[in-house]
């Protein structure tokens, strides 16, 4: 079923396409054919379909696309990007998408932002994932309730010695603190 | 060649027997194959999702270290067995081709004392055991072939796409004659380059299942799958039962990491190979070799 957008009762953002991409090609060029959707193993779970979330950028219409749930189910597969009849990078146009949800702090698809801060948190702390306390933090900052779901797998998991406990170090430095910083730095975020 | 590899945090922790496996392998067809010291996470497909230098920074400490690690006068690579880290090392050897970008790496990894030069390259296992090794070689190593054995190439996404110079992104090939030197029967499919689900099988489990299922329903019709990548595996083999539950019929098919089945074909013990490790038992493919397994080794029933 279609949704009718009204242009002229919404706000736009004229720039929002070139905002995406640091790199010089936009999505300005997308000719709406509709490849990467029909590409897409996940499009029949997103609320707007890939082709009409980039029309939907190129419109500057921020707000709708970045409250959208289509990023947060892109996979990173790159099927669409490899398929593109324009060559826009798309698949990392939509990290840079979730880049700034992220920052917007877009509260409604907490299970994918959570995701991506606990395994940013983990990954700073020791240098390597620690798969055990990253799904426990993952679940403790989301839905602890859903944990349930996967305690079978996980302790089936266990059982075979795919995932080993360990002991989280919560004191002193992390092992990526000073470069996460140094980038922080670099990119004028603190 | 010298190969530095990189296992990254699947194949230290959860998929122990591909790195187990890849080792055994490499080892029995004399590669020289040293372990990066000090490596640290790629990244994965979270940093760049964190900030755009961090998703080009945490790659590059690891391609600095693995410059580091090559002598002089030698030739090296730095081989890497999952799919996400070589996506990712890609990704950030193409982006410092630009000397701006290639600066801005290197602002940040002095608080490390270390430099990116822009010189390592980074090879998937499956580039390495198709093009430097290729058939013939391992062939002439096959000691128990797989004969009857119908396997399902399943190379994922991020292997071949976008950035794999080696084989076709949508169409791969690369595992087919390697199957074949193995003396195993190739089953192609639909999904062999279709996406596992990744991180969707935590954040909409329904979603990802329904990727899953895909997936182990194209390849049913085989004996086995043979994957190249730790995080397609976890999702391939560990999830089966909630597959099952969403196509309405029992799914229960092993799913080997590539050199597992090579390993098997060359006779290596099961100390090497790490078979009970999977989450769906791989008994029923031992059985059709006439292989049973006794602790620390395989041996013909």
């Amino acid at each position: 079923m279609a949704t009718l957008i009204n242009l002229t009762a919404v706000k736009r953002d004229a720039d929002f396409a070139d905002r995406l991409l640091s790199t010089g090609e936009s999505v300005r060029s997308c000719i709406q054919c509709g490849t990467c959707t029909a590409s897409c193993p996940a499009a029949f779970a997103m609320d707007i379909s890939p082709r009409k979330m980039w029309r939907m950028v190129q419109l500057g219409l921020e707000d709708e696309v970045l409250h959208s749930k289509t990023m947060w189910l892109c996979s990173v597969c790159y099927q669409c990007q490899v398929r593109c009849p324009r060559g826009i990078p798309l698949t990392e146009t939509i990290a840079k998408l979730k880049q700034l949800a992220r920052e917007e702090k877009i509260q409604e698809w907490r299970e994918s932002t959570g995701f991506y801060q606990a395994f940013s948190d983990v990954m700073r702390r020791y240098g390597r994932m620690r798969e055990i306390e990253f799904m426990a933090r993952y679940f403790l900052t989301t839905n602890p309730l859903s944990a349930l779901g996967f305690a079978n797998m996980g302790l089936m998991m266990m059982l075979r010695g795919k995932a080993k406990p360990e002991m989280p170090e919560l004191g002193g430095e992390g092992r990526l603190d000073r470069l996460f910083e140094r980038v922080a730095e670099l990119e004028g975020r603190k | 060649m010298k190969y530095l590899f990189y296992p990254g945090c699947s194949m230290d922790a959860s998929a122990l027997e591909y790195k187990a496996a890849t080792l055994a392998v490499l080892q029995d067809l004399g590669a020289e194959v040293v372990e990066l010291e000090d490596w640290t996470c790629c990244g994965a497909s979270v940093a760049a999702v964190m900030s755009d230098l961090l998703g080009l920074v945490l790659p590059a400490r690891n391609l600095a270290l693995a410059e580091q690690a090559c002598q002089e006068g030698e030739t090296c690579d730095m081989l890497v067995g999952c799919s996400a880290c070589y996506a990712n090392f890609r990704h950030t050897i193409l982006a410092a081709e630009n000397p701006a970008t290639l600066g801005k790496i290197n602002q940040a990894l002095e608080v490390e004392g270390l430099i990116y030069r822009g010189k390592m390259q980074t090879r998937h296992l499956l580039d390495v055991l198709a093009n430097d090794f290729g058939p013939e070689e391992i062939a002439a190593r096959v000691k128990r072939p797989l004969t009857d054995l119908v396997v399902a190439p399943y190379y994922g996404c991020q292997t071949v796409r976008p950035f794999a110079p080696y084989d076709d992104g949508q169409h791969p090939h690369s595992m087919e004659a390697l199957l074949e030197a193995l003396g195993a029967t190739v089953y192609n499919h639909s999904h062999e380059a279709s996406c596992c689900g990744t991180a969707l099988l935590t954040t909409k489990p329904d979603v990802g299942v329904s990727m899953v299922g895909e997936i182990l329903d194209a390849a049913s019709p085989a004996d086995c799958l043979a994957a190249v990548c730790p995080m397609c595996h976890l999702n391939l083999d560990s999830y089966q039962d909630k597959v099952s539950k969403s196509l309405g019929r029992t799914i229960k098919q092993p799913v080997f990491f590539l050199p597992q089945l090579i390993g098997l074909a060359f006779g290596l013990p099961d100390s090497a190979l790490l078979l009970k490790r999977h989450l769906v038992s791989v008994q029923p493919v031992l059985d059709k070799l006439g292989l049973k397994p006794v602790p620390g080794r395989l041996v013909t029933a």
